[in-house]
Parts: C-alpha cells; structure tokens; sequence
C-alpha cells in the first residue's frame, strides 16, 4: 500500500499531508514533484492545499499544466484513487477531473475556522470508517471555496449522490448560515462518478491529533488505509 | 507586433460575489442609481508575430485552455497595432 504526496511550487500542506500518512497510518509516503512522471506505483495520490504556482490567474489553473498531473489523470482513469485537499480540490476542477468551479468566497475574505461537517456517503474509499450524516469538525482555510455549478450540472451531481461533505451546524443541520463561503448547497467536498476521486475543501490532514483541535480527519485516512487493505 | 487585449467577464447568472460588495459599497458611500455591478479582468499581451491570423488562433488557444474557466467564464479579444 503506498501513498504519494505531490508537491507543486507553492504547495504549502504537503508537509501536513505527509505527516498525516507517516504518523497518522505508520506508512511511508512517496513524496512526487510536480515536474516527475512516474507515480511509483501509488495506491492513493493526495493533491495538498497551497498556492500552487501563486494562483494568481485563477486557483490551481496552472498546475494542472505540471507534467504529473497528465499521471495522476491516468492513475484516475484506471480507478486509482485521488484525493484533494483545498488547493488540491481546486486543481482537480481546474483539470476537469471533478465538475465544477470555485469563486472567492461571498464574503471576499479568507476564512480560517474549524467547520462542521456532515457526511453524505460512508460507501465510498475515502469515508468506510465514518457514519452516515455524521457531524465530523474539520479546519477550513481558504480564500476560493465558493463552491459553483450550473443548476443543471448541479443537479446532475446531486442526482448521482457525487455530494459527500456539506458544512452544517453542530446537530447536522444544513443551512445558509453554517455555509462559510457560499458554496451551493453548503458543498465541502464531492467525488467523480466512479467515487474513486475526492475533492473537498476542508482539511483532514490538519484534524489529526485531539490536542490540536480534532482528530476526525483521521477517519478519513483510515478510510483509506482500510479500503486499501480491503482490495489488497 | 501585435497586441491583444482579453476581456474575461463572469458568465451570465453567475454570482459575483466582489461585483455585489462594491455594489452595496458604493451605495454605502452614497452613490444612487445602481442596479447590478459585476467585475471582469483585462488581460493585455504584446505578441512577437506579425501575422493577425496567427495572433488569433494563438489568442483564442490561451483563452480557451489557459486564461479563462469556461465553467464560470466568458471572453472576448481583440487584436490591435502595438507601438
């Protein structure tokens, strides 16, 4: 079982990323510059949070240009597993592996808290160790996590249930003002139709130890890991 | 040399969530007659061709690859004289 952090210039959470995997699962991680285009034969790819090359043209636009991102699209394509965080959800929309877009946030600021979260699948690689609806508290930080889609596409995600975090309240109630950014329909993160590609918002690297906050991020690599065992 | 100049603009029913805040600043500030404000970007290239075809597919490429989000964006370009 082996999981790959890539870097891009600007990455700023492949260190976390890195840890999360090392400490959090006692694996060894591969760590993958963007300019590399051999992914070592990783099970689980992770797209850290950052600023990728800056993001001054939009978030993640350039980096989806790096040579490894023409990789990771194959390593997605054989169904292998992928997963981004923050900057890293943005570049899997700026490179067409998830649908969708991302605005600056409605209130124009960088918003830097820990939100509720409430779980809409448990089925999928990527959540099998949490409960379904459950309320899991996981840090934000972002400038460009309003979350768009056209109503048609839109509806098209919510149809084939691709929604799999939503910010809520405390109780798992979702509503316009547990919504930190204006996402549409409070969404935090979302999978590709064959649910091996998950972007989100938040960030489960930086929920690993109670001391710090909260240790709910930890299910999400577990979630992993297991599923990995689980498929050998 | 050729120029470019790239209007990039927020697709129709987009939200625009910058335009709307210096909506109601503006309106904060006591200017009246406001409806809708909505921002944009304008990118300008100074091209090393000479040829305004060339230009053009060059420009369109960038803009539909690079410069802009289809998903959330619309464009518009034209080609000028540089100095």
């Amino acid at each position: 079982m082996k999981f790959g952090v890539i870097t891009f210039p600007g990455s700023n959470c492949d260190y976390d990323c890195h840890q999360a995997v090392e400490e959090g699962l006692g694996l060894k991680p591969v760590r993958i510059w963007h300019r590399e285009t051999d992914l070592q034969g990783c099970d689980c790819i992770i797209l850290p949070g950052g600023f990728s090359y800056g993001d001054y043209l939009r978030t993640g636009a350039i980096a989806r240009f790096s040579p490894v991102m023409q990789k990771v699209k194959e390593h997605a394509e054989r169904g292998g597993l992928v997963i981004g965080i923050c900057n890293g959800f943005q570049i899997l929309l700026e490179s067409g592996l998830l649908p969708g877009a991302m605005m600056v946030n409605r209130g124009l600021q960088f918003v830097c808290q820990t939100v509720n979260l409430s779980v809409e699948r448990n089925d999928l690689a990527f959540t099998n160790k949490l409960e379904k609806k459950q309320v899991i508290r996981i840090p934000i930080a972002h400038k460009e996590g309003n979350y768009y889609l056209d109503q048609r596409s839109l509806k098209e995600l919510e149809d084939n249930h691709q929604v799999v975090f939503r910010y809520c309240d405390q109780n798992g109630r979702i509503s316009d003002a547990e919504n930190p950014n204006g996402s549409q329909n409070n969404i935090a993160g979302i999978v590709n139709q064959k649910g091996n590609v998950l972007g989100m918002m938040p960030h489960p690297e930086r929920a690993m130890e109670a001391l710090l906050g909260s240790d709910q991020g930890r299910l999400i690599f577990d979630s992993i890991k297991a599923h990995l065992q689980k498929v050998g | 040399m050729l120029t470019a100049e790239i209007r990039v603009t927020l697709k129709e029913g987009v939200l625009d969530p910058q335009g709307t805040t210096l909506n109601r600043s503006l309106e904060n500030i006591g200017y009246k007659g406001l409806k809708e404000v909505r921002m944009g970007k304008l990118i300008q290239l100074t091209l090393d061709l000479n040829d305004r075809a060339q230009a053009k597919e060059l420009v369109e490429e960038l803009c539909l690859k690079v410069l802009t989000n289809p998903v959330i964006e619309q464009y518009q370009f034209t080609i000028g004289e540089g100095k």
